[in-house]
């Protein structure tokens, strides 16, 4: 347990060092180049900066709080990001009662079922359950207008925003020998790879970035930006294998599978916004888009990262 | 000393859960939140629409910013009235016009003359129809050619009539905004129909593209 803390302290103060030079070098740039706020880039670099502070201070009380912390901060996360995710579908309002069930029974006792560590239950909840009953929900309204857009629609939402993001929660019931008390710096490593990436190949994007790997979706998203982020995230992540139950080559592998997964997160939903015609997902702060748009990448690695270690590492 | 107390708890209770519901974010453009006497008025979709307002004014503003509703749905019952009288300090009129005793222009005049914002709802009923907004009753423009110093700010809310729609007492979560135009006045001798027409495009110029595709 003490070993547990010590990590995980550890790696908080390099987690917090890391955003002391950001903050740093975010507010020189802001400086130098334009202080009256004027540079998009530079704001927006500055904004991400600000909700990594965020995100940090809420994910160490909730680590500190324990399981039920940590499982609250995510059903709370889930719910924010199912709100934003189902203000963009298409709804009628025959469609009230199934997006009522999904937010207020659906989504609760997923986050239930994981503290109830009933894997047999919470894996299936959304992919069988939920998506046989809100269509039986909604058809009973008798609007059949868009009617398989609007059921695909709220599926999705719910497997994006709710299933997909309890897996990261749910990482801290696998039973890895060797590893008992330590599963919270799973998260930890989940989170702060998968960021890291997204931080780097915006980064090495900017600095060498030409060729953009889905140009009509995202100029800013280049092959440069790409391979610089994920080879150097991986390199991250292979450093910070003490913090696992992985080997170092062993945690360079999950990391470049965590990344890559985090990418095309990324790029899939940036998609999403485009088909609906938004630039951000929320607004969760003012101008600074909404919580998919800082967890669409963890959101997508979360399910791979966990069903892989559960294979090779788990006992249940 | 209980009652104020338990008004004060009720009205954070209630943004508390509006903010939960909708994540209401305000949007100033063409007005700045600064503690002026206004009128607001707004679209009228959903019960919820003054609650929202109220929710994203600063608390310097809100302290003095009183909403103009029904008495026939506010005194109806002790909560109701509880709600309608002391959270919110609303200005309450009597919309039926054979039975009521008091003007309600006189009402909401008597209201701005404390020095109170006031809110409004110019379509006078629930918008029910696909249009965006139904035509202004002349509350608006009494009201502006009574007080023509006074500023009155279109104020355009947006995805609350998804949030709950009538007849359904289980609202869902959606993200909702609250857009604050730039004020307009009576002018000295405009018409009627004219002001009113002017203040709904004003009020309509605040919607964003998205609400007339939404089917809802």
């Amino acid at each position: 347990m003490t070993d547990m803390h010590t990590d995980f302290l550890t790696l908080m103060a390099g987690i917090i060092g890391l955003l002391i030079v950001a903050s740093g070098i975010g507010y020189a740039l802001k400086q130098r180049v334009a202080p009256d706020g004027s540079n998009a880039t530079i704001e927006n670099l500055n904004a991400r900066i600000l909700a990594w502070w965020g995100m940090t201070a809420f994910l160490a009380v909730a680590f500190l709080a324990g399981r039920g912390g940590v499982i609250l901060l995510f059903a709370f996360a889930s719910f924010a990001a199912l709100r934003e995710f189902v203000t963009l579908t298409n709804r009628r309002r025959a469609d009230h009662w199934a997006i009522a069930a999904a937010f207020f029974v659906i989504l609760p006792i997923q986050f239930w079922l994981i503290w109830a560590e009933w894997y047999g239950m919470w894996s299936v909840l959304i992919p069988v359950y939920a998506f046989l009953i809100l269509p039986i929900i909604a058809v009973l309204q008798n609007d059949t207008e868009d009617f398989l857009m609007r059921i695909s629609q709220m599926q999705w939402a719910l497997m994006i925003c709710v299933f997909c993001a309890s897996h990261v929660p749910a990482l801290l019931f696998l039973d890895i020998p060797g590893f008992e008390g330590r599963n919270v710096l799973l998260i930890a490593f989940l989170i702060v790879v998968v960021q890291l990436s997204d931080v780097l190949q915006y980064t090495w994007g900017k600095l060498l970035g030409r060729h953009p790997v889905a140009p009509r979706l995202s100029p800013s998203k280049t092959w440069e930006g790409l391979i610089g982020g994920v080879a150097s995230a991986t390199l991250i992540g292979m450093a910070l294998w003490w913090i696992t139950p992985f080997t170092p080559l062993q945690a360079a592998l999950m990391s470049l599978i965590i990344t890559l997964a985090g990418f095309f997160g990324g790029l899939v939903m940036s998609a999403i916004k485009r088909d609906r015609g938004v630039k951000d997902w929320g607004h969760m702060i003012a101008g600074h888009g909404g919580f998919i748009d800082r967890l669409d990448s963890v959101v997508f690695s979360a399910p791979i990262f966990f069903h892989l270690t559960r294979y090779f590492w788990s006992m249940t | 000393m209980l009652k104020p107390f338990l008004a004060w708890l009720t009205g954070n209770a209630i943004t508390t859960f509006a903010r939960l519901i909708t994540a209401v974010r305000a949007i100033w453009d063409g007005v700045e939140p600064v503690p002026a006497q206004r009128v607001y008025f707004a679209n009228h979709t959903s019960n919820g629409d003054f609650i929202l307002i109220w929710t994203v004014l600063p608390p310097n503003l809100r302290a003095r910013t009183r909403p103009v509703a029904g008495a026939d749905y506010w005194l109806t019952s002790p909560l109701r009235s509880f709600i309608g009288r002391d959270v919110f300090n609303a200005v309450l009129i009597d919309r039926n016009s054979e039975t009521r005793e008091q003007d309600p222009i006189a009402l909401i005049l008597e209201g701005l003359d404390t020095g109170a914002s006031l809110i409004i709802f110019p379509e006078g009923t629930r918008n029910m129809t696909d249009a965006p907004l139904l035509p202004f009753k002349s509350g608006i423009f009494n009201i502006s050619t009574a007080r023509p110093e006074v500023d009155l700010v279109p104020v355009w809310i947006d995805n609350l009539n998804d949030v709950m729609p009538k007849g359904k007492l289980v609202p869902i979560p959606l993200l909702c905004t609250v857009t604050f135009g730039a004020p307009i006045r009576a002018a000295e001798g405009e018409a009627r129909e004219e002001f009113l027409k002017r203040a709904e495009a004003a009020l309509l110029a605040l919607a964003p593209e998205a609400t007339e595709e939404s089917a809802a």
